[in-house]
């Protein structure tokens, strides 16, 4: 009996502990922004414009496939904003009930190829892709640009002076599909792959310094879509909408630019849904 | 008054351990039984059968049993020699074959790719042997074996060093040579704790994930391995996931119960962890 109780107190206890919170009117107040991993630089930059605007506001980000940051909010996850890199998994947020509002589409960005530096397998254009051996690295289909690099490689199989069968020549050369798409530039950086599908975005300064660009043509290539929005769970309503409008601002689009996403212009309601 | 304080503190110490107690194995158990009572049987005898899982399950074995191979095959001189002789740079090799088992295995799987990666210091010669690691089952099974040595080396050392002396001059008084006394003597006398270190090895290389990922990527049916796909799964079908997820608890606890209650007393015991009998 007595440790039953033991047990049951035990048990109380942990299901009944205060959740610590800070509240809107708590002096320092965290803003956590989920966001997808390709968003990492540009977000960075608009966080800590915010922060200098607002004292005592600290922003702080976690970075990872859109897919994942998705999963996470629907386990539960506190946060404040979520920036999806596509519809997708801002539509799965949106269902399950999470989102504040509705969503807005604040930038595009387009896929291109990156290869080594040193390019290992001499891949000079796309449609050195095919050939066979070559250690091309995609992220997985769950991930935004997984699904996005699958749409470009059907696309150029339509393209003149490429093969019929191109994406599945390509796809047989894929050695490894990361979760999320800085684990690509990683791995093509090191120069271990031959070649990832990335978005432009991620071609930072540093990272341009390691890898050669393809373009892919833009009649081929794929625009995706972020869209951004305040989550119900969110205890700082006002500043994660500061936060968004900072996104959505001209000035927030110049620093999206500046990062190689495109900026969305007129900030339209991103038809959260679909 | 005096007379009561004792058990009143009494008892207030024992129900703060017992909550605290209790909390500890809440937080232990119940997210075992939240997977298990995540999906229904049938769902799982399904999902058991889905391509991405088998294919997982067929990978991890291979790995994971090639791995243990490499890791006996590797650890047991090391331990021979860490238990019965003293050399210079002994407490060097001491500290790196315990490395592993405190070290973040995402920067063990980046320290392996910068080292044994195509563009990596050694990458160069294992390419000219024509070997290549990362993107291969093999790199697969280097990581794990990278982070499984020391839980053979551990107890096998313990259990090498602990046969009694006297047995060991015994022998040398029949004029065994060592190799003979290591296999007829030591070997036998210390294989309950070889055991159960090979059998830790493989439960470590089973569940290996960040080392795998980093240094050798995520392929199904290359390197997709079960905690992989658990990973990936997760984001895509939760109960495929949730069906791997029983699997590897399943043949953790089997592992686990195996060792504590085998037969015949084959395994160590966890109070004779085999530093001392």
């Amino acid at each position: 009996m007595h440790r039953r109780h033991l047990l049951t107190t035990a048990f109380l206890l942990t299901l009944g502990a205060p959740r610590l919170t800070l509240t809107e009117s708590g002096a320092p107040a965290t803003l956590t922004v989920f966001a997808a991993a390709s968003l990492s630089d540009a977000f960075k930059e608009l966080g800590t414009l915010l922060e200098q605007r607002e004292p005592g506001l600290s922003v702080r980000f976690s970075f990872a496939g859109s897919q994942q940051l998705a999963l996470q909010l629907q386990q539960g996850a506190d946060a404040d904003v979520f920036a999806s890199a596509d519809q997708r998994w801002m539509g799965v947020v949106t269902d399950s009930g999470l989102v504040a509002g509705e969503s807005h589409l604040f930038a595009r960005n387009r896929l291109v190829v990156i290869v080594p530096a040193s390019n290992p397998a001499r891949i000079d254009r796309l449609e050195d892709l095919v050939r066979r051996g070559t250690k091309l690295i995609l992220a997985a289909e769950a991930v935004p640009v997984g699904k996005y690099s699958r749409e470009v490689l059907d696309k150029l199989s339509t393209a003149p002076g490429f093969p019929a069968d191109f994406t599945k020549r390509v796809q047989a050369n894929v050695v490894s599909q990361e979760d999320n798409v800085k684990a690509i530039v990683g791995k093509v950086q090191l120069g271990e792959a031959d070649a990832g599908i990335v978005y432009r975005s991620d071609v930072t300064p540093a990272v341009a310094r390691m890898v050669h660009v393809l373009e892919i043509p833009d009649s081929y290539n794929v625009l995706a879509s972020y869209p951004i929005a305040v989550l119900k769970s969110s205890r700082n309503a006002s500043r994660a909408q500061a936060f968004v409008d900072l996104v959505l601002s001209p000035e927030g689009q110049v620093v999206l630019k500046k990062y190689g996403l495109i900026p969305a212009g007129a900030s339209a309601p991103a038809g959260a849904g679909t | 008054m005096t007379g009561v304080r004792v058990p009143v503190r009494q008892l207030a110490l024992r129900s703060g351990v017992g909550i605290l107690l209790g909390m500890l194995l809440i937080l232990l158990a119940l997210p075992l039984l939240s997977v298990l009572l995540r999906v229904t049987p049938a769902t799982l005898i399904d999902r058991l059968h889905q391509p991405v899982v088998i294919q997982a399950l067929k990978l991890s074995l291979i790995a994971s049993a090639a791995a243990t191979l490499v890791v006996v095959l590797l650890g047991l001189p090391a331990a021979y020699l860490l238990a019965t002789r003293r050399f210079p740079g002994k407490r060097v090799v001491e500290v790196l074959v315990d490395l592993p088992m405190v070290l973040p295995p995402t920067v063990a799987g980046f320290a392996l790719l910068l080292a044994f990666g195509r563009a990596g210091l050694a990458g160069h010669v294992l390419h000219w042997f024509g070997v290549s690691l990362p993107f291969t089952t093999l790199g697969v099974v280097v990581a794990q074996v990278f982070m499984a040595i020391p839980f053979f080396i551990s107890p096998a050392r313990a259990g090498l060093a602990s046969v009694e002396r006297r047995y060991l001059d015994a022998a040398s008084t029949l004029r065994a040579s060592e190799a003979y006394t290591f296999f007829h003597v030591m070997l036998p006398l210390s294989l309950p704790s070889l055991l159960a270190g090979t059998a830790m090895a493989w439960a470590r290389a089973l569940g290996e994930f960040g080392a795998t990922i980093t240094f050798a990527g995520n392929l199904p049916g290359v390197t997709q391995t079960m905690p992989l796909a658990v990973y990936v799964e997760m984001q895509n079908d939760l109960d495929s996931a949730v069906a791997l997820s029983v699997l590897l608890l399943v043949m953790s606890f089997t592992l686990l119960v195996g060792l504590r209650y085998a037969p015949g007393g084959l395994f160590w015991k966890a109070d004779a962890s085999g530093d001392a009998r």
